[in-house]
């Protein structure tokens, strides 16, 4: 794991928990959506917050897939799961939402799950990529 | 039989969910590093070439699925219950998927990771 590596997945986080948040926010402006006149959420698009979210979104599916296209899908949800976290902070100071101790030992929990995974390889090591990875190196060496 | 057909619904999201971000990884693999990609070649290329993957198309399909089962569940049962059953499940389902289908070596360290992060997603929602 380098750097840009560690940038991606606080990048899939941050995104995703922020994005959350603010659709949240617009639509807490929009108010409740009724289940039987679905096509009225267009009109939520106009809400700045909810634009916003949509923005950070696609910036989270954005780093999603760059995530997945070099690390293990076991490794990247665990891993980004700290999202849930970042939606628990900003809503409790963004929102003014209440968290309650079931909540914060959740936090916690995910916090333990996530700092475990990202200690370990994030890639399952393949025969075919082991191979190739040594024929780099020898030629290299040449 | 409300019961059952909450739990159908919910059980129909988590698959559909756990099968698009199988067939998401499995193609974003074949495709190659995006940050790479985008370096030799730029950024419409990686669009293009990852919007033009079927296997990707596919992976949008069953996330789409799974989000008008998600919809359906929130419209049968309580947001404190489906909301999550869902998100803990699927994170499990995913393992068992990731380790079935994309031989994934799934070790002791990732099982522990998955179920205490299903385990607090749960406590989240409490």
């Amino acid at each position: 794991m380098n750097l840009r590596k560690y940038l991606v997945l606080l990048a899939v986080m941050c995104f995703g928990g922020a994005g959350d948040v603010l659709l949240k926010r617009g639509m807490k402006d929009f108010g409740p959506v009724d289940l039987h006149n679905l096509p009225h959420v267009v009109a939520a698009l106009a809400n700045p917050w909810v634009l916003l979210g949509i923005v950070c979104l696609t910036g989270f599916f954005a780093s999603y897939l760059t995530a997945l296209s070099w690390a293990d899908l076991t490794y990247v949800l665990p891993a980004t799961a700290m999202g849930y976290v970042i939606i628990a902070v900003l809503s409790k100071y963004f929102l003014q939402e209440q968290i309650s101790q079931w909540r914060w030992a959740g936090i916690l929990l995910i916090s333990c799950g996530v700092g475990w995974v990202t200690r370990g390889p994030e890639l399952t090591e393949r025969a075919e990529s082991k191979t190739l990875i040594e024929g780099k190196e020898q030629h290299e060496l040449a | 039989m409300n019961s059952l057909k909450l739990w159908s619904a919910i059980a129909l999201m988590v698959l559909a969910s756990s099968a698009g971000d199988v067939l998401l990884s499995s193609a974003m693999k074949r495709i190659g590093d995006l940050g790479e990609l985008r370096a030799r070649h730029g950024l419409l290329a990686v669009i293009f070439r990852v919007f033009g993957d079927k296997q990707f198309l596919l992976a949008l399909t069953c996330m789409t699925f799974a989000f008008f089962s998600l919809l359906t569940a929130l419209s049968w049962g309580d947001a404190s219950l489906v909301a999550p059953a869902s998100a803990s499940l699927t994170f499990l389902v995913s393992a068992v998927m990731a380790k079935i289908f994309l031989h994934e070596d799934v070790d002791r360290r990732r099982w522990i990771s998955a179920t205490l992060v299903c385990v607090g997603v749960a406590m989240l929602t409490q």
